[in-house]
C-alpha cells in the first residue's frame, strides 16, 4: 500500500445468509466491483472501484447487497475535511486537475428553500384546478413590437419568432456523446409528447433525431461540433452556449474513448480524437461580436427560429444579461453554479459562478429597470428540483426554467457523480453498447411523461391556491413569495419581503 | 388573510412613500401603513350610468344608488366620477387636488404656474356634515399646458399632463392630484359613498356619464386618496376585486414609466389600460381581450380564423398584462363606458337599459334605485366587455 492509500469511501455490505451466486451484481457492475470466487463459491468485492451508484443494490434479486458510507476515516478535522485530503493525495500522485461530475455538491445556499409561496385566504377565491382552467402555456420571445394596423384598422397580426411551451420546463443541454443515444431519445420524444423542448447540447444531432426538429433546441457552442446548415434548419430555436453554470469561463472536453461510432459522425470529427471546445468562442470576444454570430445565425434561418443565448450566471451578469438583451437575441437562458456537467474540473464547478436564484433576481429587475425585459424571455437552470422550484422562479421573473439534472434522475440516475468516467451503469453517461442498452427509449420517455405531468399538476395546484389561473400572471409577481431565514441584502437583491411582513 | 398582512416592497418604496402625507387627524401617528405603503385588500360596490343621447343626469341620482349596496362598503372610501360636468371649461384639464395645508397649496400652485396656464382656481364647494370628518384642503384648477415647455419637453399634450400629475403626487409632500381630464371630475373621500355624495354636493352637478364606488378595505387608517374612482386623464376607473396578479402586473407597467405609489389594483388597472390604449392604440375591445384573456382552450376552438389569430397575438404580446383574480370594472372615458368582469366572472355585476340610459351596478337594487322600471338586466359573462358610446353625432 502506498502513502496514497486511503481506505475506499464505500463499502459493499453483502448478506451472505440471501446472497444466492447469481452473480447479477457482477454482470451489472462496469466498474469491476463484484466478481464470482470460484475456489470459495462465493461473491467477493472490490470495494475501492464503487462509486456508489446502487445499481447493484438495485438488481439484487434477493436484497443481499447494501452500500454503505465508510466508517474508516481519518481523524476529524473541521478545516482539513476527508475530501479535501483524499483530492490532495490524489493530486500529489497525478499532478493533474480533478475533474467530477453532476452539480456542486457543496452546501452553499439553497434560496428556494429559503422563499415560501403565498394563498388566498378570504379577500380572494383560490382557484380549484380540477374544476376550472389552468393555463401553463407560456411563449418565449421577443415582445417589443408596437402594433400596427392595415388599412381597414385591423391588427397586423405578426410578432417575432417564438417558442410554444405547453409548460415553463424545457430538458436543457447535454450533448449526445455526453450522453447516450437512449438517453437522447427519451428526451426526445418526452419533449414532444409534453408540448416543449429539448435541447442538443454541443455535439450535433444525430440522424435519427430530425424527426423531431420542431421539440429540438440546437445547441452552437464554441467548438462548433456537428454544426452546419440542415442541423440549424432542424431545430425550433438555436442556442449559442457562452457558458455553463458548472464551469464558467472554460470550454469543454470529451474524451476520444466517447468519440466512436456515431459520435464521431454526429460531430463531425475522426473517431478516437478528443472533442475540446474553447473556452470563449473563438469569433466572440466581445458583446458586438456577439450580436454578429446571433444575426448570422438568424440570417442562415431566415429570422423564423428565435436564438437563445445561454450563460453562466458570474457575477456580474446583470449587465452582461443586459449586453444580451440588446444584442438582438429572443431568449436568456442563465445557468447557476448548483447546474450539472457531463464533467467539469472540480475547482472550477464547484467555486466559480453564483445560485441562480440571485442571477434571476438581479437580471429580471435590471431587465426591467433598463425597460428592456420586453426584449427577450428569461429561462432559468441549475438547479430546478421540483414544481416548488419552478414556481418560484417564475414568481421572481423567469419565463421558463431548464432543467437536466431531475430528468437524468427520472431516467435511473443515481447521482453517483461519475459521468467523466464514461461507465455510467445506468446506460446515460455512457457509449459503451452494453451499458447503453440499459436505459429502454420507450420507458425513459414516460418516466419523463410522467414527472413532466405530475409537475404540471403540481404547479397548476399552487397557482390555483394564489388565485391565478394563468402562469402569466405569476410571471415576476414577486408578491407570491417570502422570504425565511435570509438577511436584510438577500431580501433585497431577491426582491421580496420576509415572511410576516 | 395572508394578501392581508402588510407588505413594503423594499427600501426605494418606503422613500417614496414618505412622500405622501396624513389626512388622518394628528393625534398620536398610527403605525398603520396606508395605501403606498402596503397593500390593501378590498370588497367593494360599483354602479355607473350613462345617457347614450349625452343628456343631462344629475349626480345625485349615481348617489342614491350607492345606498341599497351600503353593506358593499365599510366608511372607509366613497367616490364619483362625472363626464361633461364641466361645459363652460371642457378645453381644459379639470385638476381636483387634496392639500394638506395652506403652504402646499401655495408651492403646488407655483409648480402649475410654470407650467401651466391656469384660467380658473377654486375651493370645490363642500358640505358640512357629521359623517365626513378630517377632510383636508380641496380645490380645482382649470389648466391648459403652455405650448412652449411641451414643445421643449418633444411629448403630446397628453403626456406632458400625466408626468406634471405624476410628479406632484410622488415629489410633493403634502399634494394629491386626484382628477385630471378635461370636462370630467372625481370626488372621492374616506366615508360611505352616499355620505360622499351629499358632501360634495352632487346633486349641483349634472353630466351624462357617471361611475361611482364605495370602498370595503380590509385594513386602513382611510386616506382620502385612497378611495376611488382612481384617474389618469379622463380614464377613471372604479373597481371591485382582489387581483392575484397585481405584482406581475406593476413590475411590468412600471417599465413604462407609471409609478404604482398607491399600490392598489385600481391604480394598476388605471395604468394598463392607458398603455393599451392611448400608448399602444389598442381598441377599448382589444385592451379588454388582453386584461381578460379568453383562455387558451376557448382561442384554440375558434372558428373564426382572424379572431383566433388576432388573440394569440394579443396573448403572445402581453402576456403580462394579463390580470387574474376577482375583478369587476367600470371604466369612465370621454364619450362612453365600458364595463369589465374578470374571466372566470368572480365577481357580480349587471347591467341594464332604459330609453337612452345603460345602467351597470354590483347589485340589481341599485340599478332599480336608479330606475324601478330598467329593461333587459342581464350579466355579462368573465371577460366579455361592455362598452357603451354616445351615440353618433352627439356633441358634448
Ligand atoms: S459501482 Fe454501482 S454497481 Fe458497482 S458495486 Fe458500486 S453501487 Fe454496485
Ligand atoms: S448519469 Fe450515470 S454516471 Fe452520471 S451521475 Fe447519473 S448514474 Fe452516475
Amino acid at each position: 500500500m502506498s502513502i496514497d492509500f486511503l481506505y475506499p469511501e464505500f463499502e459493499v455490505v453483502r448478506n451472505m445468509d440471501r446472497c444466492i451466486t447469481c452473480r447479477v451484481c457482477e454482470r451489472q457492475c462496469a466498474n469491476e466491483v463484484h466478481a464470482y470466487n470460484e475456489r470459495l463459491d462465493k461473491m467477493v468485492s472490490d470495494e475501492s472501484k464503487c462509486v456508489n451508484c446502487q445499481r447493484c443494490v438495485s438488481l439484487c434479486p434477493t436484497r443481499a447487497l447494501k452500500i454503505v458510507k465508510s466508517d474508516c476515516k481519518l481523524r476529524e478535522n473541521a478545516n482539513w475535511q476527508n475530501d479535501g485530503i483524499r483530492e490532495i493525495y490524489k493530486q500529489a500522485n497525478s499532478g493533474g486537475v480533478l475533474l467530477s461530475s453532476m452539480g456542486n455538491p457543496k452546501e452553499l445556499p439553497v434560496y428556494w428553500d429559503r422563499m415560501l409561496i403565498n394563498a388566498s385566504q378570504v379577500t380572494n377565491p383560490s382557484i380549484d384546478p380540477l374544476r376550472e382552467p389552468m393555463e401553463t402555456r407560456v411563449f418565449l420571445g421577443k415582445k417589443n413590437v408596437k402594433p400596427e394596423r392595415d388599412e381597414s384598422g385591423n391588427l397586423i397580426c405578426k410578432v417575432p419568432p417564438q417558442l410554444e411551451l405547453d409548460l415553463p420546463v424545457m430538458f436543457s443541454a447535454m450533448s449526445y456523446g455526453s450522453i447516450s443515444y437512449n438517453a437522447h431519445a427519451s428526451l426526445a420524444r418526452a419533449a414532444t409528447e409534453m408540448g416543449t423542448y429539448y435541447n442538443t447540447g454541443e455535439g450535433g444531432l444525430h440522424e435519427d433525431f430530425y424527426q423531431y426538429g420542431p421539440n429540438t433546441i440546437v445547441q452552437v457552442a464554441s467548438g462548433r461540433f456537428g454544426v452546419h446548415e440542415e442541423y440549424l434548419a432542424a431545430g425550433a430555436a438555436i442556442e449559442i452556449k457562452i457558458g455553463q453554470g458548472a464551469k464558467p469561463g472554460i470550454g469543454g472536453h470529451l474524451p476520444g474513448s466517447k468519440i466512436v461510432g456515431d459520435v464521431s459522425r454526429t460531430r463531425m470529427i475522426p473517431e478516437g480524437s478528443d472533442a475540446i471546445s474553447p473556452a470563449p468562442h473563438h469569433d466572440i470576444y466581445s458583446i458586438e461580436d456577439l450580436r454578429q454570430l446571433v444575426y448570422s445565425l438568424k440570417e442562415a434561418t431566415e429570422y423564423k427560429k428565435p436564438v437563445i443565448v445561454k450563460v453562466a450566471a458570474v457575477h456580474n451578469i446583470a449587465a452582461i444579461a443586459s449586453g444580451i438583451a440588446r444584442s438582438g437575441a429572443d431568449i436568456i437562458a442563465i445557468d447557476g453554479i448548483r447546474g450539472g456537467t457531463g464533467a467539469a474540473p472540480t475547482r472550477i464547478r464547484d467555486n466559480v459562478g453564483i445560485p441562480i436564484e440571485l442571477a434571476l433576481a438581479a437580471v429580471d429587475q435590471r431587465l426591467r429597470d433598463e425597460r428592456i425585459r420586453n426584449n427577450v424571455s428569461l429561462v432559468v437552470g441549475g438547479s430546478i428540483r421540483s414544481a416548488a422550484d419552478i414556481v418560484k422562479a417564475i414568481a421572481l421573473g423567469a419565463d421558463a426554467c431548464y432543467i437536466a439534472t431531475g430528468a437524468l434522475l427520472a431516467l435511473g440516475c443515481h447521482l453517483c457523480r461519475t459521468c467523466q468516467t464514461g461507465k455510467c451503469n445506468w446506460g446515460i453517461a455512457t457509449q459503451r453498447p452494453e451499458l447503453v442498452k440499459r436505459l429502454n427509449p420507450d420507458i425513459g420517455s414516460r418516466r419523463l411523461i410522467n414527472l413532466l405531468t405530475a409537475w404540471k399538476h403540481e404547479i397548476k395546484e399552487m397557482m390555483g391556491g394564489m388565485g391565478i389561473n394563468s402562469i402569466e400572471a405569476l410571471r415576476g409577481n414577486r408578491l407570491m413569495l417570502r422570504g425565511v431565514g435570509l438577511t436584510e441584502k438577500e431580501l433585497e437583491i431577491l426582491g421580496i419581503s420576509h415572511a410576516g411582513e | 388573510m395572508s394578501k392581508g398582512v402588510h407588505f413594503v416592497t423594499g427600501k426605494l418604496w418606503r422613500d417614496e412613500c414618505l412622500c405622501f402625507f396624513y389626512f388622518q387627524n394628528g393625534k398620536g401617528e398610527s403605525k398603520m401603513k396606508k395605501e403606498g405603503q402596503v397593500r390593501i385588500p378590498s370588497g367593494c360596490a360599483i354602479a355607473a350610468v350613462i345617457s347614450t343621447e349625452g343628456k343631462k343626469i344629475s349626480g345625485g341620482l349615481v348617489a342614491e344608488a350607492m345606498r341599497p349596496m351600503h353593506d358593499r362598503s365599510n366608511g372607509l372610501g366613497g367616490g364619483f366620477a362625472g363626464y361633461g360636468i364641466y361645459p363652460d371649461y371642457k378645453e381644459f384639464y379639470a385638476l381636483h387636488m387634496f392639500f394638506d395645508e395652506r403652504a402646499t397649496r401655495k408651492d403646488c400652485e407655483a409648480f402649475l404656474k410654470e407650467r401651466f396656464e391656469v384660467v380658473h382656481a377654486e375651493v370645490i364647494p363642500t358640505r358640512k356634515i357629521p359623517a365626513i370628518t378630517d377632510e383636508p384642503i380641496i380645490w380645482r384648477y382649470f389648466v391648459a399646458p403652455l405650448q412652449s415647455k411641451v414643445a421643449a419637453m418633444q411629448v403630446e399634450e397628453e403626456e406632458y399632463v400625466v408626468r406634471a400629475v405624476t410628479r406632484i403626487n410622488t415629489e410633493m409632500n403634502g399634494a394629491y392630484v386626484f382628477s385630471s381630464g378635461k370636462n370630467m371630475g372625481t370626488f372621492k373621500a374616506v366615508g360611505f359613498p352616499e355620505d360622499v355624495g351629499i358632501f360634495y354636493r352632487l346633486e349641483e352637478y349634472e353630466g351624462y356619464s357617471w361611475t361611482a364606488h364605495g370602498r370595503y378595505p380590509t385594513n386602513t387608517p382611510g386616506w382620502w386618496g385612497g378611495a376611488h374612482p382612481f384617474t389618469l386623464l379622463d380614464f377613471s376607473i372604479v373597481h371591485n376585486g382582489e387581483i392575484s396578479s397585481y405584482d406581475a402586473n406593476r413590475r411590468y407597467i412600471e417599465m413604462f414609466g407609471y409609478k404604482c405609489n398607491l399600490q392598489t389594483d385600481t391604480e394598476v388597472i388605471t395604468y394598463i389600460l392607458d398603455y393599451l390604449i392611448r400608448v399602444q392604440h389598442l381598441t377599448l375591445e382589444e385592451a379588454a381581450s388582453v386584461i381578460a384573456a379568453p383562455f387558451w382552450s376557448t382561442i384554440d376552438r375558434k372558428t373564426d380564423l382572424n379572431d383566433k389569430e388576432k388573440h394569440i397575438y394579443l396573448r403572445t404580446l402581453y402576456p403580462s398584462l394579463l390580470i387574474t383574480g376577482p375583478f369587476s370594472i367600470v371604466m369612465g372615458f370621454n364619450g362612453g363606458l365600458m364595463a369589465l368582469n374578470d374571466r372566470l366572472k368572480l365577481r357580480s355585476m349587471v347591467v341594464g337599459e332604459k330609453d337612452d340610459k345603460v345602467f351597470i351596478a354590483s347589485e340589481e337594487a341599485a340599478i332599480r334605485t336608479m330606475e324601478p322600471d330598467a329593461e333587459n338586466i342581464w350579466a355579462p359573462s368573465g371577460g366579455e366587455p361592455v362598452v357603451v358610446r354616445l351615440k353618433e353625432g352627439v356633441q358634448i
